[in-house]
């Protein structure tokens, strides 16, 4: 069985755990160089703003108290969701993360009883431990784990865990409520191709043929139908995995500590996940670098550290990207460990047809895009044409002109030493 | 408030060392060193002796001077964990009214209180009081000018 630990609002609540006056309001976090919507509380959401909504259309209502905006903290966020992962790793030697806010988590080897419980256990103890709240969904494939923790977070009667099997009455009654569009890697073109087939629900893709699914559509939706069906087939990382976040990331043949292998295997990371930004037409807000030591061996110290880096604006343009990713690595890599695996996440991806232009943008600025979009389509053809690598960029410059706009971020308060939160000593109870 | 009958229900992880490596960090040459063993020969590391759940522990500095006679004073450090269930005698960083305050958490009779250590400051009664607690406090930390 797979677990998928999914954090509530996991911006708003990071916040939240500071400021616990936030709490029931309607809160959200808006990215820090466009001003748009980039998290909502419920409440938020409750009131209609929809993500990507720009900070000066709610202008009115934060004036007048109605709704709480604040800036990106991506060094809390960061650091938020290493200790989620850590509670996880306390578990489980099988922790993958899947985004900055979802888990993937082994469980093999227990029976339902126990499952249960060790998912409550999870439930409870990340909140307990961290703050923020979280729901689990535990199910034989990692699609059916995602539907499970759909059903955990929206049905009240799950209080916040749900243990779905293969097969069932309660498994069936679910899928049959799942509409296609809510099961992981099914876009909303192939919801309307698949309805004209009359299947409408996750239960009806479920009792699709395969083979037949596989010659009318793809390989990948072949791959969902039999997850569906409860046989694992998607592994994170193969290309048949949905993208609403890309990871890049691979072991290392051997252990290292050399700092030099380090940032090499991070450029690679950090291009290749730009490649694939450029190819599904998606820009990327921030990069987050993780590095992981080897859980097997007891033996050696263990650190595996992770770090989320803001980028100057939404982008696809390698070089930043490749800038960010090495400036993380600097922060987090120490010396003395030898280190399995090295990865690069980029979050909080936004369409480009869908971005809005930034209030900042002139007419050189445009030109400048016209310019690195150029380059970079170039630099794409030539991998494409000669073999994946043959054009490479090299570590760039540091780049100490990244100052951004961030005038309501809240403190770093788990970070910075300076921004460390209050503790009253001098409450006294009102009269 | 949590059940304060429930003792240890999360014991504490394997400790695993912190990003701090030191040159001679495994004296452990000979055979397979157990990972219980303790590091020999390794310099001290004070987050191993005052973090004992890195993902449970946060930092937040005191402000006022209600908790004097329990050693903390303004400006002081506290480590904070919040894997610790909250049992009578506890120093507890708490949130009630939306602020997050430093206290006590005592049994007076029979009744739950927030107490400081200052004559100044009076028992706050639970009672009625919408209060849920933060994190246990594990230690202070206080630096002296030099």
């Amino acid at each position: 069985m797979i677990g998928l630990v999914d954090c509530n609002n996991f911006y708003v609540s990071c916040e939240r755990v500071f400021q616990p006056r936030l709490e029931g309001l309607p809160v959200g976090v808006m990215s820090n160089n466009d001003g748009c919507v980039i998290a909502r509380s419920n409440e938020l959401k409750a009131l209609g703003v929809e993500m990507g909504t720009p900070a000066f259309e709610l202008q009115q209502w934060v004036n007048q108290g109605r709704i709480h905006l604040l800036s990106s903290n991506y060094e809390l966020y960061g650091d938020m969701s290493a200790r989620v992962r850590e509670v996880l790793e306390e578990f489980s030697a099988g922790v993958e993360p899947y985004s900055i806010d979802e888990m993937f988590v082994r469980f093999d080897g227990f029976d339902t009883a126990t499952t249960q419980a060790l998912a409550r256990t999870l439930y409870r103890n990340v909140r307990q431990f961290t703050g923020i709240p979280v729901c689990v969904g535990v199910a034989p494939t990692r699609t059916l784990a995602k539907l499970a923790n759909r059903a955990a977070k929206k049905l009240p009667e799950f209080q916040g865990v749900c243990v779905m099997h293969a097969d069932g009455d309660d498994t069936r009654r679910l899928l049959e409520r799942t509409a296609l569009g809510d099961v992981w890697g099914v876009g909303r073109r192939l919801v309307e191709r698949l309805a004209i087939q009359g299947i409408e629900t996750a239960w009806d893709l479920r009792l699709a043929d395969p083979k037949t699914i596989r010659r009318r559509y793809s390989v990948t939706l072949e791959r969902t139908v039999r997850e569906l069906q409860g046989t694992p087939c998607i592994e994170l990382n193969d290309d048949s995995e949905p993208r609403q976040r890309i990871m890049t990331s691979r072991s290392f043949g051997r252990l290292t500590g050399e700092l030099g292998e380090l940032q090499d295997a991070i450029r690679q990371h950090a291009q290749r996940g730009a490649e694939k930004l450029r190819q599904q037409d998606s820009h990327a807000r921030a990069v987050l670098v993780f590095l992981k030591t080897n859980r097997h061996r007891p033996d050696l110290p263990q650190y595996s550290p992770s770090v989320v880096v803001e980028l100057p604006e939404p982008t696809d343009d390698s070089r930043p990207i490749l800038a960010a990713a090495q400036q993380g690595l600097e922060v987090i890599y120490r010396r003395g460990y030898r280190f399995m695996k090295a990865g690069v996440m980029l979050l909080d991806l936004v369409d480009v047809n869908r971005e809005q232009l930034s209030l900042l943008d002139t007419p050189e600025r445009e030109a400048q895009r016209e310019r690195d979009h150029k380059l970079m389509t170039t630099l794409d053809e030539l991998n494409g044409k000669m073999g994946k690598g043959t054009v490479r960029l090299g570590v760039p410059r540091k780049n100490a002109a990244w100052h951004l706009r961030c005038a309501h971020r809240t403190p770093r308060w788990t970070t910075q030493w300076s921004e460390l939160p209050n503790a009253q000593a001098g409450y006294k109870k009102p009269r | 408030m949590r059940d304060p009958e429930i003792r240890h229900p999360h014991p504490a992880p394997p400790y695993r060392a912190l990003p701090h490596p030191l040159a001679t960090i495994r004296a452990g040459i000979s055979g397979f060193p157990s990972p219980a063993e303790d590091y020999v020969g390794r310099t001290l590391d004070l987050n191993e002796r005052l973090v004992k759940r890195p993902a449970a522990t946060f930092f937040m500095t005191v402000t006022g001077d209600s908790m004097v006679e329990f050693g903390i004073q303004d400006g002081d450090t506290l480590v904070v964990d919040r894997s610790i269930d909250a049992r009578p005698g506890h120093i507890v960083v708490a949130l009630v009214d939306g602020e997050v305050i430093v206290k006590r958490y005592e049994m007076i009779g029979k009744r739950p209180y927030l107490c400081s250590g200052n004559s100044q400051y009076a028992p706050i009664p639970l009672a009625n009081l919408d209060c849920q607690v933060w994190g246990v406090v594990r230690s202070v930390i206080h630096e002296y000018a030099v």
